[in-house]
Parts: structure tokens; C-alpha cells; sequence
């Protein structure tokens, strides 16, 4: 039973994987090449998996490890979009997010653990 | 003092490689936020200042990078392999380790090595003791000497020359 | 050339950033879900930023891909250190099937 599971989300990943491959994704911006437009749909399926665990999390410290990988993924969405646009200032995005989500993750591990923010 | 001298330097560099550029409003502006965040910070960083005169220290951090960057990259095999196995071959539990480190330093970058190593992530340090609490997701020993021999003795035998 | 190899690297980070996200979905308890998922994608976007840098060469946004790997390799297992440590504390259980749990068993023995 669990391997017929594991083969259909097997057969499910490669649909979608093809799907998004194989249509012809709308240039919004001058993209310069097909792969990192295709790299953009790559992580934002990733990030969906995130966001399905972060909205299905039994407890609440389940949706914060959802919340920090999420934060991570976003420094790579960040790197991705400086190549073709030529923008350099989103890298400087990148840094802000990083050190800002790891504040903010410290912060969520100390409300969880029922400790008050000045210990 | 020296710690503030040596905090000044390391915050400038920082900011010349941020900013990039050698316009002598930047440079200003780095001086002045340099000497802000040393006077701010200087006691809660570097215990012991003596010890960064010490060059062999920098050849076994070198040697510590490269061992560190292919352990990491073998743990992201291992986390690929058993992700994608269809009977998820895992055997989790928390075991208990003991180190030998004593600087704050040293035992920050264990525990940060061995989360990013193959199979282990750290839970808890107990700092008064030396043990370390750690998920292990293919657990072959259980009792405290055998697991401190398979986990930990590789990367502690190399930190204990960088941070004695 | 340099391009090339950094879209080399790019392609490698964006493998290892979709089996984490995946054992996020499969693995059955926290402790799991955050151990495999913490090392793929700590991984995957170090190895995206150094393709950036591959790509940019020795400049202004290459020297700021390279800082931006220095932070996160510091600062990412820091903060699954945290998210552990707090949801043990704050009383969340391991798989059924685990081996063997000491923190528990020190924690009762403490208190």
C-alpha cells in the first residue's frame, strides 16, 4: 500500500515536473534564458510544499520549521532574479532577509518554549 | 583595548566588502559605524585575544573548511536518498555524547558541524558537563562512549588545535 | 565559461532545495521533517549563491553572494538548534517507532 502511495506521488511529480517544462510560461520580464525561467517554477513549487506544511502543521512548532525553511527558500528566490533582470540591489535583499529571519526565528523559539522575551 | 582594536578592524573590513567602493563618503561612513559597533559590542565577544597571533591556528581552520564543505555535501546525498526511498529507511532517537571543548567558541562550532554532518543534529548542549544531546536518524549505539567515538571524534580532534 | 559552471551550480542547488522541501512533506515527526530538510536546503542555497557568484565574477553583487553563504552556513543550524531545543520543551513528542529518547529521561531526572 505504501509503495502504490509512493508510486503515484512518483508519477504525480513527473506530470508536474513536465507540465512545467514543457508550457509556454508568459515572459513577464526580458528573461535572458529559458533555464532560469524555469528554475523560478522549480522553487516555487518547492515553496508550495512549505506552504502546505505551514497550513497543515498539527502543532504550531511544525508551521515555525515550515516558516524557516520558507525564509530560506526566499534568499534563493533573491539570487535567482538578480541574473536575468541585471538588478544588482536584490542581493542586498537577500542579506537583509537572512539576518532578519534568523532574529525573527529566535524569537518564535523562545515563545515556544514559554520563556519571556528578557531571559 | 585590544579587543576593541580588534573588533574595529574586522567590522571595517566587513564594510568594505559589503560596500565595495572607495569613495571617501563611504569611507567615513564606515569609520564612524565601525567605532559605534565596537564601543557597543566589545564585551560580549572575544574572551582571549592573545590567540590570534597563533599561524598554525589558520592552516588547521583551512584544512577544518575543506573537511567541513565534504561532509556536508556527503549529508546532502544521504538526506536526498532517504527522502526519495520509498520505505523511508530511518531509526530516529536522541542520543547523549560527551566533548572535550571548553571555549564558548569551539563548542558553538561543534555543534554547528555536527547538525550539518550526515545523520546528526544537535537538541541541547548541557555547558557545566560537556555533553551534547543529539537527534540521530540511524542509531547504532546507544550508550555514551560508543556514540561520543562515532559522532564526535572526527571534528573534535581537529577544533581542539583551533580553539585550545 | 564561468557562466556555464555557474549554471552547473545553480541546477545542483535547485535539486537539493526540492528534496528538502519533499522530505518536509514525507517525514513523519518534527524532529525528522527539520533534520532532513535544514542540510538540503542550507545546501541548495549556499550552492545557488555560489553559481551567482560563478556567474558575476569579482565584483560588487559576487563578493555579496559569498558573505551572504557566510551568514547562512553560520546562521541556519543556529536556528534549528532553537526550534528543536523549544519544541521538546514545549512538549512536542518523537515518532512512536524512535529508538531511544535521553533528553526526556535527563530532563526527569533533573526536575
Amino acid at each position: 500500500m505504501r509503495r502504490l502511495r509512493w508510486f503515484l506521488g512518483l508519477i504525480a511529480l513527473g506530470v508536474s515536473f513536465a507540465l512545467v517544462f514543457f508550457y509556454p510560461l508568459p515572459s513577464l520580464l526580458s528573461w535572458q534564458s529559458d533555464f532560469l525561467k524555469h528554475a523560478f517554477f522549480i522553487l516555487i513549487i518547492s515553496a508550495s510544499f512549505s506552504l502546505w506544511r505551514i497550513l497543515r502543521g498539527p502543532t504550531a512548532a511544525d508551521r515555525a520549521v515550515a516558516l524557516d525553511i520558507l525564509g530560506i527558500l526566499i534568499i534563493g528566490f533573491c539570487a535567482i532574479l538578480g541574473i536575468p533582470t541585471g538588478r544588482d540591489w536584490y542581493i542586498d535583499i537577500g542579506i537583509a532577509w537572512a539576518l532578519q529571519s534568523f532574529i525573527s526565528i529566535l524569537t518564535l523559539g523562545k515563545y515556544l518554549e514559554g520563556r519571556r522575551f528578557d531571559e | 583595548m585590544k579587543v576593541k582594536i580588534i573588533i574595529f578592524i574586522l567590522a571595517f573590513l566587513l564594510w568594505l566588502l559589503l560596500s565595495w567602493s572607495v569613495d571617501p563618503v563611504h569611507l567615513f561612513l564606515g569609520v564612524l559605524i565601525a567605532v559605534l559597533v565596537c564601543f557597543v559590542t566589545a564585551d560580549i565577544f572575544l574572551e582571549s585575544p592573545q590567540v590570534f597571533k597563533k599561524p598554525s591556528r589558520y592552516l588547521w581552520f583551512v584544512y577544518y573548511i575543506i573537511l567541513f564543505a565534504w561532509e556536508c555535501f556527503k549529508a546532502n546525498l544521504d538526506g536526498a536518498w532517504r527522502v526519495i526511498h520509498p520505505d523511508l529507511p530511518i531509526n530516529p532517537g536522541i542520543v547523549k555524547v560527551k566533548t572535550q571543548l571548553k571555549s564558548e567558541v569551539g563548542l558553538t562550532f561543534l555543534a554547528n558541524s555536527l547538525t550539518l554532518k550526515p545523520g546528526t543534529m544537535t537538541v541541547d548542549i548541557d555547558k557545566e558537563n560537556g555533553f551534547l544531546y543529539i537527534h540521530w536518524s540511524d542509531v547504532k549505539a546507544q550508550d555514551v562512549e560508543k556514540a561520543t567515538e562515532l559522532i564526535v571524534r572526527k571534528f573534535e580532534r581537529v577544533l581542539m588545535r583551533i580553539f585550545p | 565559461m564561468n557562466e556555464i559552471i555557474g549554471y552547473v551550480f545553480i541546477g545542483i542547488g535547485l535539486a537539493f532545495d526540492f528534496f528538502g522541501c519533499l522530505g518536509l512533506l514525507r517525514f513523519p515527526d518534527l524532529y525528522n521533517r527539520l533534520h532532513s530538510s535544514i542540510k538540503c536546503v542550507t545546501l541548495g542555497t549556499s550552492s545557488i549563491l555560489f553559481g551567482l557568484f560563478l556567474y558575476k565574477g569579482i565584483s560588487a553583487t559576487g563578493i555579496k553572494a559569498l558573505l551572504c553563504i557566510v551568514f547562512l552556513v553560520l546562521t541556519a543550524p543556529v536556528s534549528a538548534h532553537v526550534l528543536a531545543r523549544s519544541a521538546h520543551k514545549s512538549g512536542v513528542k518523537l515518532w512512536e517507532k524512535s529508538v531511544c529518547d535521553k533528553y526526556s529521561e535527563d530532563e526527569n531526572a533533573l526536575s
